[in-house]
């Protein structure tokens, strides 16, 4: 009995789609036995899919019950969710208490514009704030967003911006369908946005948007997409030779989207190309944006890059979203990439002064940066992953003398609230049960008093 | 007929690692795998056995026959994929 080696001990740091897809990966095999934590400063799992997928995309969601939930649910997982990792444990103490760590915390903050106003002026926000409060992260949940103006100005054309230009524009009816937080859904109600601006650096053919994404914007009702058609390059063009499939596929839409006459009366989401934000202007709150055309030019590399012309113009609005990138943050005790917002790493092994620090990984946005779709953090995982086995078959984890009983006194001891797999069901249950009264998915618990009542009280 | 991805996929490739026949690119072995912004099925290749819809975390795959309306035009993009963006 005594020569069965025990399970490895590993710890998560996160539990949206890169802990998720990094336990399945951990769990595919045979060789090694796993016990794994998964930490989560939340009482709710899920991370993006969560806070992040907009509620009018159900069914991207949907990778929670055909996925994760039953990873969550696998015997060998514990979850210690309402636990922060750098406040009720340190980043040494998880390295003492497990043969590895694995980091899959995401990225935190976003790219700023760095222009004048930016700071001082209210009404300027990270579309990334506005995200996490329309989908009731408890952390943003007290944002109050002034939508009493007619324009809102995204920055950006990205996926994130098309998501804020939707929610901004749907029909209420819509939205009422939907997990979308109650403040939001009120607030939304009541907004007197008519349009929606999109600012895009670069030209058409360069919009940071993905295809389906831009595609559904055809189909919301009451909602015109107005798209200048002046420099859009048209199907025969010599332009259109060297782009890739993907982008003909944009041009094509957009040129469609050009062409539809304008519907009186109805809300407008407006892309404007070739355009960056100068200045925001205002007393104490943001009035206007100073817009500067822009015009391409080749770089060293032959990429083409956008070059400020001396056409100015300026849009009224009294809210500004900047959408230009998600950012990972430093996180105590792990070496800080700062020009690519990542931990320092080597295909997943968390490198320090160009030396792997043994056992200790990353995986998703804070490994790769924050690009691709829920399911490229799959493959990021496996990368992961596969360092870690190789690093077993070499000899190089120190295995730890805590016992998982010893972890779980010591968690519980400094997190008397802690929420477990137990508690998250009890909460999971209510919002879905209170959802199914209203036929929405669920009514999100946006206050994390809230969701530890019920979490206690059932 | 066959199956057709559509908008919701989240390039979770289950589906590729269960299909008999290879016929779901990009591949996560490949280099344009990282930049796509979905997978596709060759309706040329595809035998119609239907295992990939199971696999779909996000049911995004259809028979081309039973597409939603709003993504009608997905069976054509599947085809056009690899009639020409391969070829790329």
């Amino acid at each position: 009995m005594n020569n069965i080696p025990r399970p490895y001990r590993v710890a998560i740091v996160g539990a949206g789609p890169a802990a998720m897809y990094a336990a399945e990966q951990l769990l595919e095999q045979r060789e090694f036995d796993m016990e794994i934590d998964l930490f989560e400063r939340l009482p709710t799992p899920w991370g993006l899919v969560r806070a992040g997928v907009a509620p009018d995309h159900p069914e991207k969601k949907l990778v929670v019950d055909r996925q994760f939930a039953f990873i969550l649910n696998r015997p060998q997982i514990r979850f210690f969710g309402n636990v922060e990792i750098g406040n009720h444990a340190r980043h040494s103490e998880l390295a003492e208490w497990y043969d590895a760590l694995f980091y899959a915390i995401g990225a935190d903050s976003d790219t700023r514009l760095g222009i004048p106003g930016e700071n001082e002026l209210q009404g300027c926000w990270a579309a990334r704030e506005f995200v996490a409060w329309y989908n009731g992260h408890p952390g943003y949940s007290h944002l109050d967003f002034d939508l009493s103006g007619k324009r809102a100005v995204i920055v950006g054309n990205g996926n994130v911006a098309l998501d804020v230009a939707r929610i901004l524009t749907l029909p209420i009816e819509t939205l009422e369908k939907t997990d979308i937080a109650d403040y939001a859904l009120a607030a939304l109600r009541a907004s007197n946005i008519e349009e929606v601006v999109l600012l895009g650096r670069r030209g058409h053919l360069q919009g940071a948007f993905n295809n389906p994404e831009l595609e559904e914007l055809e189909h919301i009702p009451g909602v015109d997409i107005v798209v200048d058609a002046d420099d859009l390059p048209v199907a025969n063009e010599v332009v259109m030779d060297g782009a890739d499939w993907a982008t003909k596929r944009k041009a094509k839409t957009l040129f469609r989207l050009a062409r539809k006459p304008p519907t009186p009366g109805n809300k407008r989401i407006r892309f404007r190309f070739l355009s960056s934000p100068v200045e925001l202007l205002g007393d104490d709150r943001v009035t206007q944006v100073l817009v500067v055309s822009n015009h391409l030019v080749h770089d060293e590399n032959g990429r083409l890059q956008a070059r400020v012309t001396e056409e100015e113009y300026l849009l009224d609005t009294g809210l500004v979203f900047r959408a230009i990138g998600y950012r990972g943050t430093p996180f105590p005790g792990l070496p800080f990439d700062d020009s690519h917002g990542v931990i320092e790493n080597d295909k997943g092994r968390v490198v320090e002064h160009g030396k792997p620090v043994a056992g200790v990984y990353v995986t998703g946005w804070i490994k790769r940066g924050a690009k691709g779709v829920i399911g490229s953090n799959k493959k990021c995982a496996r990368e992961t992953v596969s360092c870690f086995f190789e690093d077993i078959a070499n000899d190089r984890i120190a295995r730890s003398h805590f016992s998982r009983e010893e972890i779980q006194a010591l968690l519980a001891a400094r997190q008397p609230n802690l929420v477990d797999k137990g508690a998250w069901k009890k909460i999971d249950h209510h919002e879905r049960s209170a959802g199914r009264l209203q036929q929405r998915p669920r009514i999100k618990m946006t206050a994390i008093d809230e969701m530890l009542s019920v979490a206690r009280n059932h | 007929m066959a199956y057709v991805i559509t908008a919701p996929c989240v390039a979770d490739y289950s589906c590729v690692e269960i299909c008999p026949v290879n016929c779901i690119s990009p591949r996560p072995e490949t280099a344009d795998f990282d930049s796509a912004e979905q997978l596709y099925i060759n309706p040329a290749v595809c035998i119609d056995c239907g295992a990939c819809v199971k696999v779909c975390p996000v049911l995004a795959i259809y028979e081309a026959g039973a597409l939603p309306d709003k993504w009608k035009h997905y069976a054509a993009i599947n085809q056009d994929y690899f009639l020409e963006a391969v070829h790329e």
